[in-house]
């Protein structure tokens, strides 16, 4: 009887823990929504919506990785790229043959996943068996390299479907694509995608979010997701009891791809221009700020960490200047709050009723 | 000819990379701490030269000397207030911190100096003509190269033969023993921040004489590049960082001569992915196997 | 058979050492064969000529001190090493060409000197997934939680909490496995390596830390896991009123080499085993 009562109640907790992510999510959406459709919102927050939800979905997909694999990764950004301009393409395209906006981006969206996911597999299948430093660095390349290839292309659509040219020597241009009289260009090498219809919505980003916490939770109660945590805490121990450490790796690192590339398609999806550039190693850092700060493994974190610091340089706006200042200092201050023993102790006791909770769960 | 001339150019490039390298090297040897804040300290080192020589009018050596004591005080003062009080942290944790650093240091600049790029006086001027004038290599690049050789043998005979070298070997081995030998451990980690970064200074001083030109993100490139050649290199390793940062410069100049400007970093980058595919620990660096 | 195999068959001796082979498995093939084991490192050989046989349910141990290459050979056997010589035979199956994680599959769990829990997992996660290869539903059936997930789901919290019964450690199922003392996270290991479904279970020194009492316990709970689950068992151990009361066939090890084998007697009046514990005796 004790047996079945406390599976019972373990099963609860962390299903607990899950349904309480999704009730947040779809309270606050919810109430975002009443708000903009009351007209309480300026238009900047407005503005904000879709990119919150695209670093949210980034984040819990990083945490993935970073957190429940436990192999770091610079490189996030790329994935977003590979997306954002996946995406683009796919949209632009069925400008004509796909009249319904919100299907456009939904298959722009899976579209821009799969791509990611097939990168990630490319990039994943010789390089995670690297360890630590050196994973790090190489998916840092990886992503400056996607970067950089992305600013060489030029695509075009016209009635007779895609074109292509490859453009490493800086040398052609959008002309060179042989459109015809009603074809458009997409992608025009550095200067980006261009003239893109923005059809991302704050219910997409919703969606995405959702999708993203139920793959990634559902993803960490499985069975797979114990297999990923056990080579994350013991690499060796897990050989030693059977588990095919590259099929777990790979499953943690293109899930994650292909999710950063859905959230990548969202975000190209919301700017009428867009260049690879904007996808660098700082936003590799700034989402893995987001996953660090939250928390690694604990995806809520994640969800909080992305919005508040997404809307932290927003709302300091008021200083200007000094705002980024503020910004890094902030994480420094939070950083070492969070981290040095001494300080740890000094918070707790501060927060006496923090420190007997986190006693009885000992 | 114009082969000697980007290879030359190349090594000079290289040997900046080398230079920057060996500061994010031994940081990691000792604190295990990828000091994502290296880079910024270099752009400082090339504002401090900048002003000293353009507002004060200071000699160049001067100048060069003020953004070494300066960029020293600087590392030391970072470490002190923003790294050892983590160093029983998680290593991902210090390695956010330092991305805070950085922030701070770039945000600082811009505030002081402004976003507009400054032009750079190179620290030398002037160029030696070779090979009955086909040849044009600039007195820079002779003091880079120059530079980069004599920091490389004087760090080696330091490290190896010096009280505090052996204290900084010591450290990187097992900081506990060290400090059970009697080794004061934070003079030496903090003599090591010191020590990289002054040498971040000179990357500063001839980076932007290279370049001749100056921002507060000047210094964001070329740290992931030469954090890059360190890691190509064998993390840790003194002669691997100084490898790894000539190859990368040479790679990077021959890339953008006769590949293309476009994908030269990408090409860096791929030779960089080949190296560690077939070396998983660098060139030159050691793989720790687990005890089972 | 390949071309290699069969090579690698010639090797073979003809005539092996005669198994210490209780009369329970006389009539089955043996667990374990390692025929002229050896690996060397360098130019130090760590092993060398490692002839074992382990009946199919027999619980043998391998004594000697430290040092003697006892771990390296749980490492030959697990493919944490490859072996620079001779082969080993599971099931009758030589394991050459098995890694680590194949090695499990093919039947030997393992525990560790120096404890390898998956420590931010819960107890009962360490056993869970221990059972990976036996569950079968897809990603996408966990993600989607379609049928054949709760099925096996239910069915493996089950087996785990049976195994978790053998050491009462039911009520500790969603205990962080760092928190346990560490007599339980021993026990734990134990645990996980029998999650596995193994035919031969190696364990690395199961009593180091515990007492007396913890010990007796011990004795009588790796007796237990053999009768009830029908596999054999080799361990690692300096406790020698352990080896002496559980063993059935006990090998010696000293400077990577076997200088001894047989039934606890015959151990206990080994003139060389003897010597390599307590050294020789001074002439008078």
């Amino acid at each position: 009887m004790t047996q079945k009562m406390s599976k019972f109640k373990s099963l609860k907790k962390t299903t607990k823990v899950d349904f309480a992510t999704y009730l947040g999510v779809i309270v606050v959406f919810a109430a975002v929504s009443a708000l903009q459709s009351g007209g309480s919102l300026t238009r900047s927050a407005i503005g904000l919506l879709v990119p919150i939800c695209c670093y949210m979905s980034m984040a819990v997909s990083l945490n993935l990785t970073v957190g429940i694999l436990g192999e770091l990764s610079l490189g996030h950004a790329g994935f977003m790229s590979v997306g954002a301009f996946t995406g683009i393409v796919v949209s632009q395209s069925l400008l004509d043959s796909v009249t319904s906006a919100p299907v456009r981006l939904a298959i722009a969206m899976v579209v821009g996943a799969i791509f990611a996911a097939i990168v990630g597999l490319l990039i994943g299948t010789p390089v995670l068996r690297l360890q630590g430093d050196y994973l790090a660095i190489v998916t840092l390349a990886f992503g400056e390299i996607i970067k950089e290839l992305i600013n060489c292309l030029i695509i075009g659509h016209d009635e007779n479907g895609l074109h292509f040219i490859f453009n490493p020597a800086g040398n052609k241009t959008v002309d060179d694509l042989g459109l015809s009289a009603t074809g458009t260009a997409i992608i025009k090498g550095a200067q980006g995608a261009t003239g893109t219809a923005t059809i991302a919505t704050f219910t997409a980003g919703f969606i995405l979010v959702m999708i993203t916490l139920i793959v990634v939770l559902n993803l960490t109660r499985s069975r797979a997701g114990r297999a990923i945590m056990a080579i994350r805490d013991n690499r060796i121990a897990a050989q030693a009891i059977g588990l095919n450490l590259t099929k777990y790796k790979l499953m943690a690192f293109v899930t994650s791809a292909a999710l950063a590339g859905a959230a990548g398609a969202l975000y190209g999806l919301n700017y009428s221009s867009l260049q690879a550039t904007k996808f660098n190693f700082n936003l590799s850092i700034l989402i893995l700020v987001f996953v660090v700060l939250g928390g690694l493994g604990n995806i809520w974190g994640s969800l909080i960490a992305a919005a508040a610091l997404t809307i932290l340089p927003e709302a300091l706006r008021q200083f200007a200047d000094f705002r980024m200042l503020i910004y890094a200092i902030v994480l420094i201050f939070v950083m070492l709050a969070t981290n040095n023993p001494q300080a740890k102790a000094f918070f707790q006791r501060l927060l006496p009723h923090r420190r007997a909770s986190a006693e009885k769960e000992d | 000819m114009e082969f000697l001339s980007y290879l030359i150019s190349g090594i000079s490039l290289g040997s900046v990379y080398a230079i920057i390298a060996l500061g994010y090297t031994m940081v990691y040897g000792i604190a295990k701490m990828l000091n994502f804040a290296h880079g910024d300290v270099i752009m400082i080192g090339g504002y401090i030269s900048f002003c000293a020589m353009f507002y004060l009018g200071l000699p160049n050596i001067v100048a060069v000397l003020l953004a070494v004591i300066v960029c020293t005080v600087l590392g030391v003062v970072i470490e002190r207030l923003a790294y050892k009080p983590l160093r029983s942290a998680p290593s991902l944790a210090v390695l956010i911190t330092a991305i805070g650093v950085s922030y701070f240091l770039q945000n600082s600049a811009l505030l002081i100096w402004k976003a507009a790029a400054r032009v750079y006086p190179p620290v030398v001027e002037g160029s030696i003509q070779l090979f009955g004038g086909r040849l044009t290599v600039s007195y820079v690049s002779l003091l880079t190269i120059a530079a980069c050789v004599v920091i490389m043998i004087g760090l080696t005979a330091f490290v190896n033969k010096s009280k505090m070298g052996k204290a900084m070997r010591a450290c990187s081995e097992d900081k506990a023993a060290a400090q059970l030998m009697g080794i004061n451990v934070n003079a030496t980690i903090s003599a090591t921040f010191a020590i990289g970064s002054a040498l971040a200074a000179i990357a500063g001083v001839l980076l932007c004489s290279f370049n001749t030109s100056l921002m507060p993100t000047t210094g964001s490139m070329p740290g992931i590049k030469a954090f890059t050649a360190a890691v190509f290199g064998g993390i840790g390793s003194i002669p691997g960082a100084f490898l790894g940062g000539l190859l990368l410069g040479v790679i990077e100049a021959m890339a953008k001569a006769y590949i293309s400007t476009n994908l030269a970093n990408s090409i860096v980058f791929a030779v960089l992915i080949v190296v560690l595919l077939v070396k998983p620990a660098g060139l030159l660096g050691k793989s720790v196997t687990e005890k089972v | 058979m390949t071309q290699k195999q069969r090579e690698r068959a010639k090797l073979v001796p003809v005539s092996r050492e005669p198994a210490l082979l209780t009369e329970r498995d006389a009539d089955k093939s043996p667990v374990l064969e390692c025929i002229d084991l050896g690996i060397t490192f360098g130019g130090l050989k760590a092993v060398d000529n490692f002839n074992v046989t382990i009946g199919r349910t027999e619980i043998t141990g391998l004594i000697g001190p430290n040092g003697a290459g006892k771990t390296t050979v749980f490492n030959l056997l697990t493919k944490v090493y490859q072996p620079t010589h001779g082969t080993i035979l599971l099931n009758g199956k030589d394991i050459h060409d098995l890694n680590t994680a194949q090695v499990n599959r093919a039947g030997i769990a393992r525990t560790f000197q120096n404890i390898r829990l998956f420590g931010d997992m819960s107890v009962e996660q360490n056993i869970t997934v221990a059972m990976d290869t036996q569950m079968h539903y897809t990603m996408p059936e966990g993600i989607f939680r379609l049928p054949r997930f709760w099925k096996e789901e239910r069915a493996m919290h089950e087996r785990a909490m049976e195994l978790l019964s053998i050491f009462h450690m039911e009520d500790l199922a969603n205990a962080k496995a760092s928190s346990l003392p560490y007599g339980a996270q021993r026990r734990l290991e134990i645990l996980r390596a029998l999650a596995t479904n193994p035919s031969l279970l190696l364990l690395d020194e199961p009593a180091a830390g515990m007492n007396p009492s913890e010990t007796a316990e011990l004795m009588e709970n790796i007796c237990f896991i053999r009768d009830t689950f029908k596999i054999a068992v080799l361990l690692i151990e300096h406790d020698m009123n352990l080896v002496m009361n559980i063993c059935e066939g006990i090998a010696v090890l000293n400077f990577g080499h076997v200088i001894a084998k047989g039934t606890p007697e015959d151990i206990q009046n080994n003139p060389e085993v003897i010597e390599a514990y307590l050294g020789k005796k001074k002439e008078a």
